[in-house]
């Protein structure tokens, strides 16, 4: 179970109506089911993840979430969330939009490109930045609208989204107290847990 | 000489046939008063009953869904790339039910059949079956084989529809719907090819307002012209260029109007090998049940509200070159099933075949099939 997941699983209560946004292999949807009984589906543009998931037993629907979700009636879900990917579509602002539109409410997670390592390797290679979580180069990144959390809060402002909880960790998902007093410089990922106002 | 019969076939099949003497009503307003069916079964109906599977079959298929009739049949039945010991419908685990549908043309109740009421075959005036008509059959075949409710329906095409139907009519009698490269009704277009091919075959001299066999004749051209035309929207653009490209059938231009390119030819040898065995009137109507499929229309041509009642769990597949029933048709069974909060998995399968593709075994397609068919079902919902 990757501990990102087991974090956002409190926000979740038993047996929700989930919709998890590039589930990738199913593995949340199945540890929601099993703990949580949520009953849902995931939406997944891999193949290979979409088989990984109906061989879980895990409902998955193949979309490309750049197409658009606005076929999906609103509050449809009580939960909608998309972990690690929304840096990856082609205009995030929509995809938040119509997170809280078509759930009750929503948990984003991604990674932060304030972190001071980031902000460290561009002010001084004066490269884009590269590590262990960013392999990619400029050009072949699938994370291709990268946001620090100061970007990301000053958007949910812009779309009337509140938000319930903030929780900043490391790349191990452990929260500490510096990471606390200074989570735009320390926190490598976030998850947060919004509503439309 | 008798060939050898691969290891992960179901081998020799012998077809089965069952009399019903219960009339059925029609949608049309009319009844069949007794009919009679043909199937064929691949493996063995466990003692509880649980895992018996339907195969319903698309416009031109039959019972004779895998293996061989004969040991010279020098091809198995038309899906035998998907049924068979360890292939994805596994008749080590299944018990796999195929039948020719009513009206059909291989040995079930049909045009070619004898009319009791006049000792003639029926001809045109065998009742157009609808596709609820044929679930019904389908449902009396279940009651009869002891089959209380299926492990799966499953269909492509035409038959996919008819396993969506099976999940409106009959919610209590399936517990998993495979619904493949299939739509929720037809569109002007689809309905549009299904016209030319009715004229095809209704314009022939020889079709004689459908009384051909009374004239110890056979509308073969117009039948052929009707399979040329449906064969063209069963292959991608893509599949044709591959296949065929611009290749000249004797290496030249002939400056006349006989064959030139392959592909006519290959259009000319489907449409005559299909006339051959194939009955006019089950073409046309088959083709006229494709076109009245409608399962919203009841429900005030809301398809989620019509989905509302089924039971079932759903997968539902589509090929990104089929533009007969494009991926897109097959969205909106699944944007339907979620709108009524009903479990259901999709895949597009990136394939080259176009419609067509449903009948190839596609690693990824069957790996999909027996993955969802190995899925355990959670009855408290």
């Amino acid at each position: 179970m990757r501990s990102d997941l087991s974090l956002l699983t409190r926000w979740i209560s038993e047996g929700e109506r989930v919709l998890d946004l590039g589930c990738g292999d199913g593995a949340l949807l199945a540890h929601l089911t099993k703990e949580k009984r949520i009953v849902g589906y995931g939406m997944e543009i891999d193949t290979q993840n979409i088989l990984q998931c109906v061989g879980k037993g895990v409902d998955v629907i193949h979309q490309d979430l750049n197409e658009g979700l606005s076929y999906i009636d609103d509050k449809s879900f009580d939960t909608v969330i998309m972990t690690q990917s929304l840096q990856q579509t082609n205009a995030p602002d929509r995809i938040l939009s119509e997170m809280v539109r078509i759930g009750k409410r929503a948990i984003v997670t991604f990674p932060n490109f304030g972190h001071w390592t980031t902000r460290i390797y561009l002010g001084l290679r004066g490269k884009m930045p590269m590590s262990e979580v960013m392999p990619y180069r400029w050009y072949n990144t699938p994370n291709i609208h990268f946001c620090t959390f100061k970007d990301f809060e000053i958007l949910c402002k812009e779309q009337n989204v509140r938000i319930l909880t903030r929780t900043v960790v490391d790349n191990d998902h452990l929260e500490n107290w510096k990471i606390r007093l200074m989570p735009n410089i320390l926190g490598e990922i976030a998850l947060y847990h919004i509503e439309k106002k | 000489m008798p060939k050898t019969i691969p290891a992960d076939s179901v081998g020799l099949v012998d077809p089965q046939i069952v009399t019903f003497n219960e009339p059925l009503p029609l949608r049309s307003g009319r009844t069949i008063n007794s009919y009679e069916l043909v199937y064929e079964t691949y493996g063995t109906l466990d003692a509880e009953c649980a895992n018996a599977i339907l195969i319903c079959h698309a416009l031109s298929g039959n019972h004779h869904a895998a293996g061989f009739n004969r040991e010279d049949e020098d091809k198995p039945g038309w899906w035998d790339s998907c049924i068979g010991p360890g292939k994805a419908i596994d008749t080590n685990r299944f018990f796999v039910v195929a039948l020719n549908n009513l009206g059909g043309c291989h040995g079930s109740t049909g045009p070619t059949s004898i009319n009791p009421e006049t000792g003639e075959p029926y001809g045109p005036d065998f009742p157009i079956m609808a596709i609820r008509d044929w679930v019904k059959s389908q449902a009396r075949l279940a009651d009869y084989l002891g089959i209380n409710k299926w492990h799966s329906v499953i269909g492509g095409s035409l038959g996919g529809m008819q396993a969506l139907r099976w999940s409106i009519d009959y919610p209590d009698r399936l517990d998993r719907c495979i619904v493949i490269a299939a739509a929720p009704k037809l569109s002007a277009q689809n309905i549009a090819f299904n016209e030319v091919a009715r004229q095809a075959i209704t314009s022939d001299p020889e079709f004689h307002s459908g009384y051909y066999y009374k004239h110890n004749t056979l509308p073969r051209k117009g039948l052929a012209l009707a399979r040329m035309l449906g064969h063209i929207t069963y292959l991608s653009d893509d599949s044709m260029r591959e296949k065929f490209g611009r290749d000249l059938k004797t290496g030249k231009l002939n400056f006349n109007y006989d064959i030139d390119f392959e592909v006519e030819s290959y259009l000319r040898y489907q449409g005559e090998r299909f006339s051959d065995k194939f009955d006019a009137n089950t073409y046309l109507l088959m083709t006229k049940a494709l076109d009245y499929y409608d399962p919203a229309a009841d429900h005030n041509h809301d398809l989620s509200q019509c989905l509302s009642q089924t039971k079932c769990r759903f997968l539902v597949v589509s090929f990104s070159t089929d533009w007969r029933f494009a991926p897109q048709r097959s969205k909106e069974i699944v944007d339907a099933l979620m709108r009524a909060q009903k479990p259901v998995s999709y895949l597009e399968i990136d394939a080259p075949q176009g419609h067509d593709a449903f009948l190839f075994p596609i690693p990824e397609y069957v790996q999909i099939l027996s993955s969802f068919l190995s899925q355990e079902i959670r009855h408290a919902q």
